[in-house]
């Protein structure tokens, strides 16, 4: 049954199918992913209310919540990619797991500098030992595992796969990991930090950051296409169709 | 079963020969915590409340590095490349390899550790629960070692990779681990922690046999 | 006679290099097939494929007409493969080898001392295998033909370093094991002397 009805994926799991997929796609995602991006951005830094509590410095979840949602949505997503990879030994989606990793790396790096941005003007200091902050930097570690390991294979090929095994070992382990810096967070909680109640957030607030979510969500999926192109385009390099589209190409620009 | 006893019997064939790959671990752990004093300074009070921490970061520093090597020459010698192609030995050889390495690095953890709590002068009380967070721990530092060692079989880069895609896995480990110890030398109770270390164990034994087979084959694929 | 092993089409891709393309051959029982060609043409890659250990990059394998990807299990409990390694670990003696791979097949050597003794090992079982020669180590590796029941060899340079006489004995054996229905799958250097039923040799080119 499950066969079946997935046939009609099969063509894209041919390389060269997918990478002119990829190519058709990308304009479109890249620039929905900046329209979106610039509106809830601006809408969120320019118009939206400031907090009575933490001023304008609380403007920075426009960017700080949806990179740290994304830095997740991008490990699950790059732990999907490893399992199909694996299981249906699809070379394509092995790929997709050396695509996505950097970008979810990047994202990850982001929700780390902007929450220590946040955490100066509202705990005084640029690093607390916060149960999400924390989470966030054992993710970061989780995505250097994955790329360094698949970068440490002189055979390529070899290198994805054992990485997308990581990944997936990863995946199972993130909510462990996770619950297990949640509650000794609550074991250690210092004095010095208040924690805020969380408050209900207003829709003039709420709605850049939905659209800024949005955006970081065209944006991941953009820069995928892009980077799993390129993949392609390097694991393929040997295979005809490949010179054949470079002739082209060249022959189109003269 | 005959097939398995003759694997693990192999295993402690090499473990004899090769006595540097149990025993330098051991002395390495023992060397780790004696640079704790002579870093922070010798306070019994302070030892003693650090004591947890130290004792679960040496041991899992230990035991990671203790499995680096741990398939290298037999992947080197042909050994893993006809056990994937001839399958059905594999997983024995897996889970041989995973209880001869408890064996020669957990197990002597434990051995070792009335030296430990003498070191860093650790109660009768508090002895008895490092006993046990290492009898139910080491085994999962053991598995996901192994597992390390066999994702890193045939990189070209070793050691630091392996501690790099490893311990954030340990994370878990390491914060229940420590936790019990901190709560029985506050005389809280820890056996809520010593049921977690026991659910890591077995969902630990479950499913990281599976991913060493697998990551064996990928390696020589 | 029914065809037991077979390749369609076959082409492999190492590092960016292309080994062999369009290979295709038919292999049944008491057959031997036998691969030349030069350092790096591709034969330990050839014979990874079949082992089932590496996938080709184009066309397929087929055990007993069906494709060896759907029935891995099955092949591999047909075969018997030893690689371009030796797979004896040389910290161990040759009769712990031994007992290592009579244990993962499942088969008991009835006599090991014998079996090591009729292989010119006498008196040389119970030192560790790093200090014995490279055909001595050759010769412990070796030793698993003469108890394995699997009827597919795939055998990389099965004759390096060994003797004149030991080779003999070896061409020897696998004509016994191939007048058992078995099927071998051999690269090699030096021609065969020995005189086979049924060989089919396969040449590969060194290609850029």
């Amino acid at each position: 049954m499950w066969g079946s009805m997935f046939r009609w994926l099969d063509p894209y799991a041919k390389p060269e199918t997918l990478y002119h997929l990829c190519g058709r796609l990308l304009p479109y995602l890249m620039g929905l992913a900046l329209f979106t991006l610039l509106l809830g951005n601006i809408w969120g830094l320019a118009f939206s209310p400031s907090d009575y509590q933490q001023g304008d410095s609380y403007r920075i979840i426009y960017i700080h919540v949806p990179a740290a949602i994304w830095s997740m949505g991008a490990y699950s997503s790059m732990a999907i990619a490893a399992f199909i990879g694996l299981v249906w030994q699809i070379r394509v989606a092995q790929w997709a797991v050396l695509a996505i990793a950097p970008i979810g790396a990047v994202y990850t790096v982001i929700a780390l500098l902007t929450g220590a941005a946040w955490g100066k003007p509202m705990w005084g200091t640029w690093w607390v030992w916060d149960a999400r902050l924390t989470s966030e930097l054992v993710l970061l570690f989780l995505y250097l595992g994955v790329i360094a390991l698949a970068g440490a294979f002189s055979e390529a090929a070899r290198g994805i796969k054992v990485a997308s095994l990581l990944a997936i070992v990863g995946v199972v382990n993130l909510p462990i990991i996770h619950y297990s810096v949640e509650w000794w967070n609550t074991l250690h909680q210092g004095a010095t930090i208040t924690k805020f109640a969380k408050p209900s957030i207003d829709p003039s607030m709420l709605w850049p950051l939905l659209i800024s979510l949005l955006g970081f969500a065209l944006l991941l999926a953009a820069l995928t296409c892009l980077r799993l192109r390129s993949q392609i385009l390097i694991f393929e390099q040997h295979r005809p169709w490949v010179r054949q589209w470079v002739d082209q190409q060249q022959g189109e620009r003269g | 079963m005959v097939m398995w006893r003759a694997l693990v019997q192999r295993e402690l064939q090499l473990l004899g020969r090769q006595k540097a790959d149990w025993l330098n671990p051991l002395v390495f752990f023992l060397l780790v915590l004696s640079l704790f004093p002579l870093g922070i300074g010798p306070e019994p009070g302070m030892l003693k409340q650090i004591a947890p921490g130290l004792v679960w970061i040496a041991a899992l520093l230990s035991v990671l590095l203790s499995a680096e090597r741990l398939f290298k020459d037999d992947y080197r010698y042909g050994v893993i490349e006809q056990l994937v192609a001839g399958r059905q030995g594999l997983f024995s050889y897996v889970t041989a390899k995973i209880c001869c390495h408890w064996l020669s690095t957990g197990v002597p953890l434990v051995l070792v550790s009335p030296l430990i709590a003498v070191l860093l002068g650790l109660d009768w009380q508090s002895w008895q629960v490092l006993v046990v967070t290492l009898l139910l721990g080491t085994p999962v530092l053991s598995l996901l070692s192994v597992l390390g060692a066999a994702l890193t079989m045939a990189a070209d880069k070793g050691g630091i990779l392996q501690a790099l895609i490893i311990l954030p896995l340990y994370i878990p480990l390491l914060i229940f681990a420590s936790g019990a110890m901190e709560a029985a030398a506050t005389a809280l109770p820890y056996t809520g922690q010593l049921a977690v270390l026991l659910a890591f164990l077995l969902f630990a034994l479950a499913l990281v046999p599976l991913a060493v087979r697998q990551a064996l084959r990928m390696n020589v694929g | 006679m029914s065809i037991i092993l077979a390749a369609e089409a076959l082409s492999c891709v190492r590092q960016d290099r292309v080994l062999f393309e369009n290979l295709n051959f038919q292999l049944s029982a008491g057959q031997v097939l036998y691969i030349q060609g030069k350092n790096g043409a591709g034969k330990s890659s050839l014979l990874r494929l079949l082992a089932g250990l590496t996938l080709p990059e184009d066309g397929q394998i087929l055990f007993r007409g069906k494709p060896l990807s759907g029935q891995s299990e099955e092949f591999a409990e047909q075969l018997l493969f030893i690689g371009h390694h030796s797979g004896i670990h040389p910290q161990l003696t040759a009769l712990q080898n031994l007992a290592f791979w009579s244990a993962l097949s499942e088969q008991a050597v009835a006599d090991p001392y014998q079996l090591l003794g009729s292989l010119g090992l006498a008196g040389l079982e119970d030192i560790p295998c790093f200090m014995l020669s490279a055909g001595q180590q050759r010769r412990v590796s070796l030793a698993r033909l003469w108890f394995s029941t699997k009827p597919v060899w795939i055998l990389d340079e099965p004759f390096t370093s060994l003797d004149q006489q030991l080779i003999a004995t070896l061409e020897q054996h696998f004509l016994q094991h191939l007048a058992k229905g078995g099927l071998i799958v051999l690269t090699s250097h030096q021609s065969l002397s020995a005189d086979y039923p049924a060989l089919q040799a396969i040449e590969l080119e060194y290609r850029w």
